[in-house]
């Protein structure tokens, strides 16, 4: 009939106000919550929330309290800061050379370390313009030892372009939370980023550490 | 001592009035004028832009609700600041004037059509009375003073030399006047039934609010109100997908805030206006006043008039005009018809229609609703009506025969 078709119109608008389930918007970086929402998110049962802090209290009741959200993420999400180790890094410049763009600049020098294995060389210079990074992960296939990885963050919102050039002293210094994005190590393991779990150089690797007694049959056998 | 003396008196232009002339000269007179006026209008202007503002909220909360997202929370509590972060990024916008656009008019628009919509709350009864006492004409007041807003946008439209904002006022010209005549007479028919013209006469004759007792000028009312401020389904005055902004395409800063602010103060006037003439006003049960009595029912209209908005598509041109003229014409016109026969089978007195016939008028007018509505749709309906052929623009085929079109032809076919 004529007109029906405006009260089916009205009937699926009406559902979205009703049903709270219908609502898609994630809030990010915060939250808006109520009392409720706020004893759930901080963990706080409500009366205890109410005596220790009545000021938010009454502000979430005005709609007014935030709490941090933070989008759900897959552990093999490729993020923005790299996670390098040092300890690993031979100096190769694998990555450097696979790279499509060229971004990663690397200068190294002699250091006169682990000869018997092939020269282990001292890095100068490690930089890598995320800038221009695609986030193709191919540096990190290309790795041989395991020394880079993704990142699993993406906040990395700048003023100036010069400062998306993360260099050695970043890298050194930055969170070690890979992704486990081509680390089959690390997802064996069931490892999430996103907890905010740090992984050690050698916990990174696709081989266990070898012991010292390994080591030293190793060493006898040259 | 003073507020308890005003109250007294009512809080109306004679109440005012009154109560300064008990200690000011005969002399004075003049005065005492000024100095009501100017508190009126104080009172008015600031109650209906605030109202106005708290109406953004609401309005953008509640769409967000219904399209599944949040709408504005972030300022203030549950986003109440919304509005006045608005207001200051309007007002410290550049304000513009394009060259070539006619400057005078084009400062004029804005004040033009905010003006008649402060000026229709003043009659509209709040409680009893409204702010101009009680004016005994009310109903062609508003009618009249309504009607003001079609000229300031086609001043708009046609001062700031843009053919979008010129498209978008010759379609409010067009619009405005088609509603107008529909809306004029169902409240001729509202009218008719309280047998007065006055505002709160209106709601002291209503015994049984008239939407009950006319569904069909309802109706026709409510549809003609909404194109009248140019909302969803109606906004093609200003719809943004075809005409960039409509009239106010030029408009900037603090004129274009004047504009936006008119426009959205019209659900509050005709949300107002509906209750008034239909829901019976301040009148109310139990121990609530009569203001919040109006209030509750004019957001219940405001609410409708939303969520209306967040629900159904806009209307072709042609569609719109259709409505107007085969649709709520006829309609309006057979609910006159009905209404002012049974008034005069009932012939009501001094004191106007009784109850009883109050209701054996709704008995009857519901019955010819559903028909009427069922029949004018049948009529008008999809399968009825027929589209019109397309006709080829001449200039679709300017240059078929010009030497250029030619000469490209002859070589193709040489080659
Ligand atoms: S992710 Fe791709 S583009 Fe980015 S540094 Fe590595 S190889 Fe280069
Ligand atoms: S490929 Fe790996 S080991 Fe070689 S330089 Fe790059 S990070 Fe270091």
């Amino acid at each position: 009939m004529y007109g029906l078709g405006l009260v089916k119109g009205l009937m699926v608008t009406a559902k979205n106000l009703v049903l709270p389930s219908r609502m898609m918007t994630v809030q990010y970086p915060n939250r808006k919550v109520g009392l409720l929402g706020l004893s759930k998110a901080t963990g706080v049962p409500l009366p205890k929330l109410l005596l220790k802090d009545p000021i938010t209290s009454v502000k979430s009741l005005l709609g007014m309290a935030e709490v941090k959200e933070s989008l759900p993420q897959h552990p093999r999400f490729r993020g923005e800061e790299f996670s390098w180790y040092e300890q690993r890094c031979t100096g190769c410049a694998s990555c450097a050379k696979y790279c499509p763009l060229g971004i990663i600049e690397i200068v190294t020098s002699e250091s006169g370390d682990q000869m018997q294995e092939g020269q282990k060389y001292h890095l100068d210079k490690f930089d890598i313009d995320i800038g221009r990074c695609m986030f193709c992960g191919l540096c990190v296939e290309a790795c041989p030892y395991d020394a880079l990885h993704m990142g699993s963050g993406f906040e990395e919102g700048t003023y100036r372009r010069q400062d998306l050039v993360i260099d050695k002293r970043k890298l050194v210094s930055a969170k070690k939370t890979p992704s486990t994005w081509f680390r089959p190590q690390l997802a064996s393991k069931k490892y999430d980023p996103h907890k905010g779990k740090n992984v050690k150089w050698d916990g990174a690797g696709r081989h266990e550490k070898p012991s010292l007694e390994q080591q030293q049959e190793k060493w006898a056998k040259r | 001592m003073t507020e308890i003396l005003i109250l007294r008196s009512g809080f109306d232009f004679n109440g005012i009035y009154g109560f300064f002339d008990e200690f000011m000269p005969d002399s004075l007179d003049w005065l005492v004028f000024l100095i009501t006026s100017l508190i009126l209008a104080i009172v008015i202007i600031n109650a209906v832009v605030l109202s106005t503002a708290l109406l953004t909220w609401f309005e953008r909360r509640l769409l967000g609700r219904f399209q599944s997202r949040l709408g504005p929370n972030r300022w203030g509590p549950f986003g109440l600041l919304q509005p006045i972060a608005d207001l200051v990024s309007l007002l410290t916008k550049e304000d513009t004037i394009p060259e070539g656009a006619d400057k005078p008019i084009f400062t004029l628009a804005p004040i033009v059509f905010l003006a008649p919509a402060l000026i229709v709350f003043s009659v509209i009864p709040l409680h009893g009375g409204s702010f101009l006492g009680n004016l005994n004409v009310g109903l062609i007041f508003v009618i009249a003073i309504t009607s003001i807003n079609t000229l300031a946008v086609f001043m708009a439209g046609w001062s700031s030399l843009n053919k979008y904002a010129m498209f978008g006022a010759m379609r409010a010209v067009a619009m405005l006047i088609s509603y107008e005549i529909p809306m004029g007479i169902t409240v001729v028919a509202v009218a008719l039934v309280a047998q007065t013209l006055g505002l709160s006469d209106v709601v002291l004759a209503q015994d049984i609010p008239y939407i009950l007792v006319m569904p069909l000028a309802f109706l026709v009312f409510i549809t003609a109100a909404s194109a009248e401020m140019s909302r969803t389904p109606f906004d093609l005055i200003e719809s943004d997908s075809e005409l960039g902004a409509g009239y106010h395409t030029e408009y900037s800063g603090a004129k274009f805030a004047l504009l936006q602010l008119t426009e959205f103060m019209a659900p509050i006037i005709v949300a107002a206006l509906v209750t008034t003439l239909f829901l019976s006003g301040w009148r109310g049960y139990g121990p609530i006043p009569g203001p919040v009595w109006f209030v509750i029912k004019t957001f219940i209209v405001l609410f409708g008039f939303v969520w209306i908005r967040a629900s159904w598509p806009r209307l072709r041109v042609d569609q719109i005009m259709g409505l107007a003229w085969k649709g709520l014409l006829p309609l309006s016109i057979i609910n006159l018809f009905v209404v002012a026969i049974e008034v005069f089978i009932f012939n009501p007195g001094e004191n106007g229609l009784s109850t009883t016939d109050l209701w054996i008028m709704t008995g009857v007018n519901w019955g010819v609703t559903i028909i009427a509505i069922f029949a004018i749709f049948n009529l008008l309906g999809q399968s009825k009506s027929e589209r019109p052929v397309p006709v080829i623009s001449p200039l679709a085929n300017m240059y078929a025969n010009t030497n250029t079109v030619k000469k490209i032809t002859d070589l193709a076919e040489a080659e």
